[in-house]
């Protein structure tokens, strides 16, 4: 089992998830973060004064899926959140030890 | 007596006491949410505050027996003697109301600086400064230009207070926005307003309330005031549109926080004209204002001197341009007590309206940097860092704003 992490731009958020939910992944986590990659933070000016913007809002999916499944996610996520502009975001794969569902104690594959 | 008048007069003296509240609002929308309550509070204060000092010394300094030209003497100290028959200053109201009335402006006129210290100054050394600033520099400038001073004898036109309160508030703004320095994170975060509809709503009660300023200026029920409401409603309508349009070319989009300021931008504009010029006029006197003012706002980051709240821009470069626009746009077809301005064939009345307002800058540029040093050396005029950090509302009031 793997979990995938996606963090995209936050207008991306509904698309990459119905397109998800067509390839038939049953559940996700999201969460809006703050952050910066290679964009970097940019100045901004309100009436005249200039201020830093430094961390840049992002939605962060998370997702677990069978190993084998990975790939295919990950192409999904690739293909939904691109917009071919600097700040789409990143895509991280870790290793999953277990995964127990709480209401049943089901563990492994069937929690998911 | 007239009844007529003394109703108008009572009205519009509560409707200039309603801009302090309106002001609170304008100024509350456009700090951070952790000063909104601080910011708010700064000015209904001074509604206490003046209104006491008035009562005890105030309106005899300003308006008391003349003393050199300089000062009022203490003959009407506690109001001895201000009662309720028409006075030197009010043919057909009471002296009592003349006195009410002015009270709203001389409450008011501190109000407006605390905008260019919001969001960093202690609550005491606000409170010190309001009441030796409204003694020593308000009081002077109001009797020499309304209580029978050295200005009101050498012909210069202010007719509702633009030298007075508009040009001497941005002078000591100025002034108070170098001393206290800039806040925590500036040029770095961002100040974004927290509230701009609660600024919209203060800059709408302050619209409402100057038209009892402007128009009440003419202490009567009269053409003159009808003169002065209509140009108060143009001149602003104008410098509105025209910050916003300004603003719009400049940067690319036009904001609500534009529109506010541009409408004061307007009002303290037409305010010493308001009773001697034409609607037309008005209306380039407004339209200048907004661009003008807006010009000055910008100006301001690059000078590098954070007046939080754009005291300095709005109310010094508006309450100067409205002085001179007085000298070019005045005319005696519109009010016989008035003088004609260069564009009516007079061009000495120009050099006057220059000289009485930088006469104003200089006095209070020089006594404001005075009582703010002094004010710094006995209490000191900032928080600390961590207290700015915390927001003034938390650390020096022990409340917030918003429990959401």
């Amino acid at each position: 089992m793997k979990k995938i992490e996606a963090i995209i731009k936050p207008f991306k958020l509904d698309e990459v998830k119905d397109a998800l939910n067509e390839m038939g992944i049953k559940g996700m986590t999201i969460s809006e973060v703050k952050g910066y990659g290679r964009q970097k933070g940019h100045k901004e000016i309100y009436r005249g004064a200039e201020y830093i913007v430094d961390f840049i809002p992002k939605v962060k999916i998370e997702i677990i899926v069978e190993a084998a499944m990975v790939d295919a996610v990950v192409t999904k996520i690739r293909e939904t959140a691109n917009t071919g502009k600097i700040g789409d975001g990143k895509i991280f794969v870790l290793p999953v030890e277990e995964v127990i569902r709480v209401r049943t104690g089901e563990t492994g594959k069937e929690a998911i | 007596m007239d009844t007529g008048d003394t109703a108008f007069m009572l009205i519009a003296t509560a409707m200039v006491m309603l801009m302090t509240p309106g002001l609170a609002l304008f100024y509350g929308g456009m700090v951070r949410s952790k000063n909104v309550l601080s910011t708010v509070l700064q000015s209904f204060v001074c509604l206490g505050v003046v209104s006491i000092i008035w009562v005890v010394y105030g309106y005899s300094l300003a308006f008391g027996p003349d003393v050199n030209g300089l000062i009022g003497n203490l003959d009407w100290a506690g109001l001895a003697g201000v009662g309720l028959e028409p006075g030197k200053y009010s043919a057909t109201i009471p002296h009592l109301l003349f006195c009410a009335f002015q009270l709203m402006f001389a409450v008011i006129t501190p109000a407006l600086i605390t905008g260019t210290f919001a969001e960093r100054v202690k609550f005491p050394a606000f409170l010190l400064f309001t009441v030796l600033w409204s003694t020593l520099v308000y009081l002077p400038v109001c009797h020499w230009v309304w209580g029978g001073g050295w200005v009101s004898g050498h012909g210069g036109l202010d007719f509702a207070g633009g030298t007075v309160i508009h040009i001497n508030s941005g002078a000591a703004a100025l002034v108070a926005a170098l001393m206290f320095g800039k806040r925590k994170g500036w040029g770095k975060e961002s100040f974004h307003p927290h509230n701009l509809t609660m600024t919209m709503l203060g800059a709408g009660i302050l619209w409402f309330g100057w038209f009892g300023f402007n128009a009440g200026s003419a202490l009567a029920a009269n053409g003159v005031a009808v003169n002065a409401f209509f140009t108060t409603q143009v001149a602003t309508g104008a410098a509105l549109l025209s910050w916003l349009i300004a603003e719009w070319l400049v940067q690319g989009k036009p904001t609500t926080l534009g529109a506010a300021s541009g409408a004061i931008a307007g009002l303290v504009a037409i305010t010493p004209g308001a009773g001697f010029v034409g609607p037309t006029s008005a209306i380039l006197i407004g339209l200048v204002a907004g661009a003008l003012c807006y010009f000055a706002v910008l100006a301001k980051s690059r000078l590098g001197y954070d007046d939080a709240l754009d005291v300095v821009g709005v109310h010094g470069v508006g309450g100067l341009w409205g002085a001179l626009a007085t000298g070019l746009f005045a005319t005696t077809a519109v009010n016989a007590a008035g003088k004609d301005g260069l564009f009516f064939g007079n061009p000495q009345l120009l050099g006057i309206q220059a000289m009485d307002a930088f006469t104003t800058i200089a006095y209070s540029v020089v006594v404001t940097f005075i009582i703010l040093k002094f004010v710094d050396l006995v209490i000191g005029l900032r928080v600390s860092k961590e207290e700015e950090e915390q927001g003034l509302d938390l650390t020096q009031h022990s409340e917030i704003g918003y429990s959401l």
